[in-house]
């Protein structure tokens, strides 16, 4: 499996999600520039976090214009895997690739913290050999974090278990207190309804290292390359 | 030459040149300058670019040591040889000025400008520190400063990607008027990879490259030589306005840049701009340059020949590259959409020619503008401040102990310089780069790994101001001290200093006694820990309007150390770690409140003498400390500082929830155990298993060292005395900045 990590000008945590797949999971991975069209043959697309564009007008929404955009719009219409994490989520957003918007927090600061996420879902391939009853640590870092969406969205979401995360608390409670930025009903992430696209406001590639003692994010990335592997083999 | 736009005494006077000065200029030209040449050197031999008033006194501070690999002064950044093939690049630069009258501006660019000093030598940034001081909290003013340097350094830092792993944020009135904002950057370069700012090869081509110019920042560098006023607000054009973005797209076309191996020399573009920039390369380079003005990209029209000189617009560099290779240089910055234009060529001589549509508009030595060649140097005459001896009749049976210590204690940790930073360290991207080893085990210092090697680099910023007004000797040994101090807790070695002096008005006697003593002090710390002062900046003009009277800040020499963890498995935290595990002080209590939080707040009392401190002690102390962490005895290591032994303990406890039961010292009066700040302590748990190992080697060094107790339960009990849950005394420890910034 090649992934590629999309580098747009801003990017600031590309380094680190190459880092992530190459050297705790020796993955193979290329960084894909936002002026290419070519997607390098990679079969797993990342959109990594920092501020593309600078995120002035609006975080997110100037990425989703690019050359490399185009093609991973493509890419994510025939059924291929995309990942947001953070501006990557807010680009998937600003794509329409997921649905919803990602907002200024409530309190109208940066935050970033260790978070605690709880998976609401095993049909994704971010969580399908996750715990549902151990929230994971992994710590987010965002200006404009708060998921939106209107009622009847958030509804279908619901219904289809398009919601992969909520933010709770250390012991997995989904509580007002553990909600960082205001997000409706704690979602920290969400798929589309072809389950290909994901995208995510915390950080699991803050939480792959040892050095850095928390390695709660591996499970995620692990579930993803079980799953991949296991759909290879029925393949 | 135009000549047309005459300058004379006046004229050199407004842009802060003094009479003699101007003289000098008239003497180097050999006629009239005209006024272009005029604001060159008004910025170039400002206190801000020339160092005129410090220099002498900063060169006697120590500057060689075998890690060393460019002395101070010689690059924009010091430059220590880290082994396995790494080089550190890092400095501390202050912003206090721009700060102190456009907040978020103000602060932003100080991050930008002292990341751009690392890049420019070829280095990646890969940490952040800084150290605020603010006036009174309970001011609107304070509040509002706060409020928009926290913002600036976050936006800026947090979209530039580079992760704050350290910082100190103090009050006190001092700073009402003129709060002291310094940013500090430490960076990874492969030895040998490094640029220098020089430039040479006769016919070379010199390019500006990132931002266009634009009229913000002129005369900032003149502006940061002069006192705060009232009419400071006027001077607002004087600071400039960062783009964090540029600054990413600068800093990855800067290093790629590099790799091409055309560039000859660089230089970013911070204080007086292109005039600093051009001058400080050719003059290094012994090489004159020949500039045309009307090339550089502007953000607006009709701006004139000194405007483009003295702007100050950021995220720009100065680079001179080998002819004929330009279009290698020309395609990196288009890949990176940044503008890359030719603006000038090296020539022979030393002389600088800067031209304006054909017309030559100034003709200037390069030598001449800079420090360490024609700039002014002056001897300042000072003078011992009477306070100084009347601080020394300052005597602790004066001051009558408290009845109730549990009252003091909740007091002190909800002072707002004890309590938890939180609230503006959650502003930060602290995590950005996957490296910093310090966010899930709370350190002393910051702890960043350096990928790829066993080894972690570590890095402390500090200055106890009162300290140092009460004794500018002993506070900036102590400053030195508690920076190394914090980086040996932590499981490293201090390795190299980079400093931040922030001073008042230099001509002021008084306050230039503060400075020499200060430098004084600062060296004989330094070459007692072999830790050699890199570089830094100088921050002069630095006061404040208090009930109609001027008075200048707090004397602040910051320190900003790096140390060297050989072992990452070193990494020691503050916090507790098991129930049952023994409490140690190592160092000697002592009766001894001098310049404490206690003794200034609780007690209102403002004149006393530095707490206690001994130089040799102090590193014995360190000595031993080190060993333990090498030799894997201790769980956790706290440096005892500010607000004393008691925040000490309820910060190990608070990390892991963990109580503490301990006993008091019956020789020394109870508030001096508990809350007194004399220097060379730490607190260390250690595991009952290793209480025989660590009881030998504590006993074979000369540092006194007492069992204090031990880990146990949820709560503060001194001498059988609960002081409250930690969980309660947490809550208001963390939530005083909060409730100051954010209140219900």
């Amino acid at each position: 499996m090649k992934f590629g990590v999309v580098v747009f000008p801003g990017s600031n945590c590309d380094h680190d999600m190459i880092y992530v797949l190459k050297k705790i999971f020796n993955q193979e991975v290329v960084p894909l520039w936002h002026k290419d069209r070519d997607l390098q043959n990679c079969e797993f697309i990342f959109l990594p976090g920092g501020f593309s564009y600078g995120d002035y007008l609006r975080s997110g929404a100037i990425a989703r214009f690019s050359p490399i955009m185009e093609e991973v719009i493509k890419f994510a219409n025939n059924g291929g895997f995309v990942i947001g994490i953070c501006n990557g989520f807010q680009i998937l957003c600003e794509a329409h690739l997921l649905p919803g918007a990602l907002l200024h927090n409530d309190n109208h600061k940066f935050i970033c913290r260790n978070s605690y996420i709880i998976p609401q879902t095993k049909q994704s391939i971010t969580t399908s050999s996750l715990d549902q009853d151990q929230p994971l640590k992994i710590p987010i870092a965002h200006g404009e974090g708060k998921y939106f969406a209107k009622d009847d969205v958030v509804k279908k979401l619901n219904d289809n278990e398009q919601v992969l995360f909520r933010y709770c608390d250390k012991y997995g409670k989904i509580t007002p207190e553990s909600n960082p930025n205001g997000s409706v009903e704690n979602i920290a992430g969400v798929c589309n309804e072809q389950r290909n696209v994901i995208g995510m406001m915390p950080h699991p590639e803050r939480a792959a290292d040892e050095n850095l003692q928390n390695v709660d994010g591996k499970v995620i990335f692990e579930s993803v390359f079980k799953e991949i592997e296991n759909r290879v083999i029925s393949r | 030459m135009n000549v047309s736009e005459s300058a004379n005494l006046d004229v050199a006077k407004d842009l802060g040149l003094l009479p003699e000065e101007y003289d000098r200029i008239k003497e180097i030209l050999g006629r009239e300058p005209n006024f272009t040449e005029l604001s060159i050197y008004s910025v170039m031999w400002s206190e801000h670019c020339s160092y005129k008033n410090s220099i002498k006194w900063i060169k006697k501070l120590p500057r060689k040591g075998e890690r060393l690999l460019a002395e101070a002064g010689d690059e924009n950044a010091g430059l220590v040889d880290l082994g396995d093939g790494l080089a550190c690049a890092f400095k501390v630069e202050s912003h206090n000025h721009p700060s102190a009258i456009e907040p978020y501006q103000g602060a932003a660019t100080g991050v930008g400008g002292i990341n751009r000093d690392i890049f420019t030598m070829g280095a990646r940034p890969i940490a952040q520190l800084n150290s605020l001081r603010f006036g009174n909290p309970e001011l609107d003013r304070t509040k509002w400063l706060l409020k928009y340097v926290v913002k600036g350094i976050g936006d800026y830092g947090n979209a530039f990607g580079v992760p704050v792993v350290g910082g100190e944020v103090y009050f006190d009135e001092c700073f009402n008027t003129n709060p002291l904002i310094n940013a500090m950057s430490v960076g990874i370069v492969k030895k040998g990879n490094t640029i220098s700012a020089i430039s040479k090869g006769v016919g070379n081509p010199v390019f500006i490259v990132g931002s266009s110019t634009g009229k913000d920042g002129i005369h900032g560098a003149t502006f940061a030589s002069e006192d705060i006023t009232e009419a400071s607000s006027d001077k607002i054009p004087s600071v400039q306005v960062g783009d964090p973005f540029q600054e990413k797209l600068l800093l990855e076309a800067t290093l790629e840049v590099i790799k091409t191996g055309a560039v000859v020399g660089m230089q970013d573009m911070g204080a007086a701009g292109i005039t600093c920039s051009t001058s400080e390369m050719s003059a290094k380079g012994e090489h004159g340059m020949d500039i045309y003005l009307d090339k550089v990209p502007l953000r607006q029209k009709s701006m004139k020949p000194f405007e483009i000189l003295l702007s100050e617009s950021q995220e720009r560099m100065l680079i001179v590259v080998e002819k004929g290779r330009e279009q290698e240089v020309l395609d990196v910055f288009d890949k990176w959409d940044l503008n890359c234009v030719q603006i000038g060529h090296v020539t022979e001589g030393d002389v600088l020619r800067y031209y304006m549509d054909d017309e030559l508009v100034a003709e200037v030595p390069a030598e001449s503008l800079v420090l360490g060649g024609g700039a002014p140097v002056y001897d300042r005459e000072y003078k011992e401040p009477a306070y100084f001896s009347e601080n020394k009749k300052f005597k602790i049976d004066d001051v009558a102990l408290s009845g109730d210590l549990k009252e003091v204690a909740r007091f002190i940790l909800n002072c707002h310089n004890i309590a938890s930073k939180k609230w503006v360290i959650d502003q930060y991207d602290t995590m950005v780069g996957t490296k910093n080893m310090s966010t899930n085990i709370n350190c002393d210092a910051g702890v960043v790994n350096l990928k790829g090697t066993e080894k972690a680099l570590l890095t402390s910023i500090d200055c106890n101001s009162r300290y140092v007004q009460a004794d500018p000797f002993q506070g900036a040994a102590i400053a030195v001290s508690e920076t190394a101090r914090n980086i040996v807790c932590s499981g490293g070695k201090p390795e190299a200093v980079t400093n931040c002096l922030n001073f008042g008005n230099p001509y002021n006697p008084e306050v230039y006694w503060q400075f020499v003593n200060s430098i004084k002090g600062m060296a004989k710390a330094c070459e007692k820990f072999e830790t050699p002062v890199t570089g830094g900046n100088v921050s002069f003009y630095n006061q404040s309007t208090l009930n109609g009277k001027e008075v200048p800040v707090f004397p602040s020499p910051v320190i900003g150390m790096i140390g060297l963890m050989e072992d990452k498995k070193n990494i020691t935290g503050i916090g507790f770690k098991n129930e049952g595990d023994q409490i140690f002080l190592i160092g000697k209590s002592r009766n001894d409140i001098n310049c404490s939080e206690y003794l200034y707040r609780w007690h209102k009392i403002k004149k006393s003498p530095a707490p206690y401190f001994d130089l040799e002690e102090e590193y014995e102390l360190q000595e031993l400390v080190k060993q333990l962490i090498r030799e894997h005895v201790i769980e956790s290591a706290h440096d005892v500082s500010d607000g004393g032994l008691f925040v000490t303990l309820f910060e190990s406890a608070r990390e892991n929830k963990l109580g503490f039961d301990i006993a008091s010292d019956d020789s020394i009066r109870k508030d001096a155990f508990l809350f007194g700040e004399s220097q060379s302590r730490i607190v260390v748990s250690v595991n009952p298993g290793k209480l025989e190992e660590f009881i030998t080697m504590a006993a074979s060094s000369n540092i006194e060292f007492s069992n204090l107790g031990e880990v146990q339960g949820n709560e503060a009990l001194i001498d059988g005395e609960s002081f409250g849950t930690i969980e309660h005394l947490a809550e208001i420890y963390d939530n005083v900045l909060h409730n100051m910034m954010e209140p219900k």
